[in-house]
């Protein structure tokens, strides 16, 4: 077996209510490696021949929580949650730091699987040998920190009570979902600690339909031993010293993007992405940082510490907390509602993260709503009685309500911004999709492409394989660091990007934990192509209530391609011209059609040609238009 | 930095502490050559986001870990004034926990004795990798006796409880 690796899966069963171990082959390993990788091979065993047939809110469905052979070595620490997402209706990776893979690796399992359904509310605990399903009716409706007081005063002193005699055992780890995965709302996410989401992707929705309220983990042992622990050292040692080097992500985290985004690159979304430049010093990480209760908060192992915690101590949102906030939440929850009073940020901020919901979904969601309050499209009667109007948090806070409780529109906007975009259409008899700012069902992370100062390349979203992630973006060329083939390895290996050093040296690190003796050859020509294709594959099979057509959903949200109204880079719009040449080299470079599907010939170079079957079935469909 | 004996105590500061654990990674590498949280001598506990607790031995002046210890396990270290345990001796009795009034001393799955932070023979590596990263919740002072160093002998979630409300006000979430 190779190094830092159990080679096992603890598999729960919620419908059968039983649980027993999966072996892992070492030769799927080394192809998938883990994480996200091991997600795509394990779903497409499994249920790749009846995909387009599998409801991702089913009992069919997996929910996959899996740790990689990085995690818990590397610094900081991720896991990879997946299965077949509600929203793209392929599969996302969709990770959040969590020590709830720590613990999972310290019980003895490289990750879990979660099958089935239950009939009523259920948690999953571990505690070393012992996997128990337990009833979870005191747990459902809870809030975030209303769960965490729980965990505190019932579970935690049992398993303390349980060890008396062996110390104080530290407190267990978990994830959950708030009321809106209860609500199975599409835009939820799975949750960690407070303000941690596994967000893209929506499974908080999957652990909803399961009745899974929460997945709590404590280990006891040592994780498996790496192939060169001397090595691993070393290269440890090194990479703290880079990531303590950062000193101004360390200092201010992701939150100095709030006015740098929209400021310096003209990318940040505003009002439903109206504009995507601002000039709000108010929203400024000088003035954010006094909101600090903590200025440097880490997961294990990380010396960057790039989180913060903001606490709202006066005024109406008095006792809000939550992180930094994020950047991502800053835009989202901030700007793209017309928000930037950094205390009303961190109340919308706290807000979706005690709900346990998405903040960059539900934030785009709750934008796509208010546009169309404010173009007369849908009126408050429509919308119960609310008024979203722009820089409102109460308004908003209203409309999440509707969505948790499934009430009147909160039926459809549970749904997310595509879903709903395709039934408001129907209901007010015109197309509203122009102003959902998605692709593939997800929405777009909060860094645009028109102003070409961000990071993402104008085909970036058009042709990922996770949609609007704005984490898994396709470039020219494909094997670029923070390039998809790149990230698949951050995801898979399970590391955080945020912690990432240049390629030579993680691969040096992974081949120091597992023995394996990958190359970067036989990674950006092989493993990270073939799980691509598969994902691609998937993806495009898509159902059973919405499908993808490369010629039509391969491509930017409409809005990208409305000339930016304000800022230096007034003026500037995506370019179809341009995307649709860079979609056609990036799936060159990939091996793959001008539609973007992978070939026979590529699926053989890759030792997968058995998959051409499926591609069959999306070149059947197509065709059929 | 050297006291008159050459010992010197951990000072630790769970205002300052990040969560990072960067210590228990150090201290379980040292001690054990691998990543096992569990069985790290210094632990971190953070029952409710943010609120952060350093937990190891603080070397109290009478020790009472060691005259709890029926079986001649326990013994102080004369050049660093540790806690050092005995592996063929220990019975994994849970005597010294139960004396511990911060029930420091661990008992972990795998292990055949228990674990009390030996302060790596004088250069502690958990404060090493606190220093390194800048937070200095971890720092190394000349030790000299006082009765304060067991004030920090405390049990962890009482420690929590007191630090909750820099974050979460009056609600109670520990």
């Amino acid at each position: 077996m190779l190094g830092g690796y159990h080679g096992r899966l603890l598999e729960v069963d919620l419908t059968r209510q039983k649980t027993r171990v999966v072996e892992l082959d070492e030769d799927v390993l080394r192809k998938y490696v883990g994480g996200r990788g091991l997600a795509v091979h394990l779903l497409y065993k499994e249920l790749g021949d009846r995909w387009e047939q599998v409801d991702p809110l089913g009992p069919e469905n997996p929910l996959l929580i899996l740790a990689g052979p990085l995690t818990g070595f590397y610094p900081g620490i991720k896991v990879t949650i997946s299965g077949k997402s509600p929203q793209s209706n392929g599969v996302v990776g969709s990770v959040v730091s969590s020590e709830i893979g720590l613990e999972l690796r310290a019980a003895g399992y490289d990750g879990m699987v979660v099958r089935g359904a239950s009939k009523d509310p259920v948690y999953i605990l571990v505690d070393g040998d012992r996997v128990e399903i337990r009833g979870a009716d005191e747990m459902w409706g809870l809030r975030a920190t209303e769960l965490i007081s729980y965990i505190n005063r019932k579970i935690y002193p049992e398993l303390l009570k349980k060890s008396m005699a062996k110390g104080v055992p530290k407190e267990p780890a978990y994830i959950y979902i708030g009321p809106a995965g209860e609500a199975r709302a599409r835009t939820a996410a799975v949750m960690a600690k407070l303000a941690h989401a596994a967000g893209y992707g929506g499974y908080g929705a999957v652990m909803g339909a399961k009745r899974l309220k929460a997945v709590i983990v404590k280990g006891y042992g040592p994780l498996p031993r790496p192939a060169e622990p001397e090595k691993m050292q070393e290269l440890m040692g090194k990479i703290w010293e880079k990531l303590i080097a950062r000193h101004s992500f360390r200092q201010w985290g992701t939150a100095a993007g709030g006015y740098s985004t929209g400021y310096v690159s003209s990318s940040e979304p505003i009002r439903n992405w109206q504009e995507e430049w601002h000039d709000r010093r108010e929203l400024g990480v000088q003035s954010i940082e006094t909101l600090w209760a903590k200025r440097f908060w880490g997961d294990y192992g990380c010396p960057t510490t790039c989180m913060k915690i903001s606490v709202v101590r006066r005024g109406p949102y008095k006792g809000s907390v939550t992180d930094a906030p994020d950047y991502e939440l800053i835009a989202y929850v901030g700007t793209n509602l017309g928000i930037f009073d950094p205390e009303k940020v961190v109340y919308m901020s706290s807000l979706v993260d005690e709900l346990g919901f998405d903040a960059i979904n539900t934030g785009n969601l709750l934008g796509f709503v208010a546009e169309l309050y404010e173009k007369g499209l849908l009126d408050s009667e429509m919308l119960g009685g609310v008024e979203p109007r722009w820089g409102d948090p109460d308004s908003f806070a209203k409309l999440l309500e509707l969505i948790v409780e499934r009430r009147g529109i909160g039926e459809v906007l549970a749904e997310g911004t595509y879903r709903a975009a395709l039934r408001l259409s129907q209901t007010l008899g015109q197309d509203v999709t122009r102003y959902a700012v998605h692709v593939k069902g997800v929405a777009v992370g909060a860094h645009g492409v028109r102003s070409k100062l961000d990071y993402p390349q104008p085909h970036a979203y058009a042709a990922s394989v996770q949609g609007g992630d704005h984490t898994s973006v396709a470039t020219l060329p494909p094997d670029r660091d923070w390039g998809e083939l790149w990230m698949v390895f951050a995801d898979s290996a399970v590391i955080c990007a945020f912690n990432a050093v240049d390629f030579d040296t993680m691969l040096a690190y992974y081949n120091a934990v597992t023995g394996a003796g990958l190359t970067r050859d036989e990674w950006f020509n092989q493993h990270s192509r073939r799980i691509l294709a598969l994902q691609r594959i998937l993806l495009l099979l898509g159902g059973p209530d919405v499908y993808w057509d490369p010629r039509i959903h391969d491509d930017n949200p409409a809005r990208f391609y409305e000339p930016l109204p304000s800022g230096p880079r007034k003026g500037m719009a995506a370019s179809k011209g341009e995307v649709s040449e860079m979609l056609r080299k990036y799936y060159a470079e990939l091996g793959w059609d001008e539609q973007g599907v992978p070939t026979r010939e590529e699926l053989e170079r890759l030792g997968i040609g058995e998959a051409y079957r499926l591609v069959e079935k999306i070149r059947n469909r197509l065709g059929e238009k | 930095m050297s006291s008159e004996a050459g010992q010197f105590w951990i000072m630790r500061d769970p205002l300052r502490c990040s969560g990072c654990r960067l210590c228990e990674v150090a201290c379980s590498l040292h001690h054990e050559g691998t990543v096992w949280p569990e069985a790290s001598r210094i632990r971190v506990y953070e029952p409710a986001p943010g609120v952060d607790v350093p937990h190891l031995c603080s070397q109290c002046d009478d020790y009472p870990c060691v005259k709890a210890c029926n079986f001649d396990a326990l013994r102080v270290d004369e050049k660093t004034a540790a806690v050092l345990v005995d592996p063929e001796k220990c019975t994994l009795c849970g005597a010294c926990v139960v004396a511990c009034p911060g029930r420091v001393p661990r008992i972990v799955p795998g292990k055949s004795h228990v674990l009390i932070c030996d302060l790596c023979g004088g250069d502690p590596e958990c404060v090493k990798a606190c220093n390194r990263a800048g937070y200095n919740a971890l720092t190394l002072v000349p030790r000299k006796p006082s009765p304060l160093h067991k004030l920090y002998a405390d049990h962890p979630l009482e420690t929590a409880r007191r630090l909750a409300p820099h974050i979460f006000g009056e609600r109670q979430v520990v």
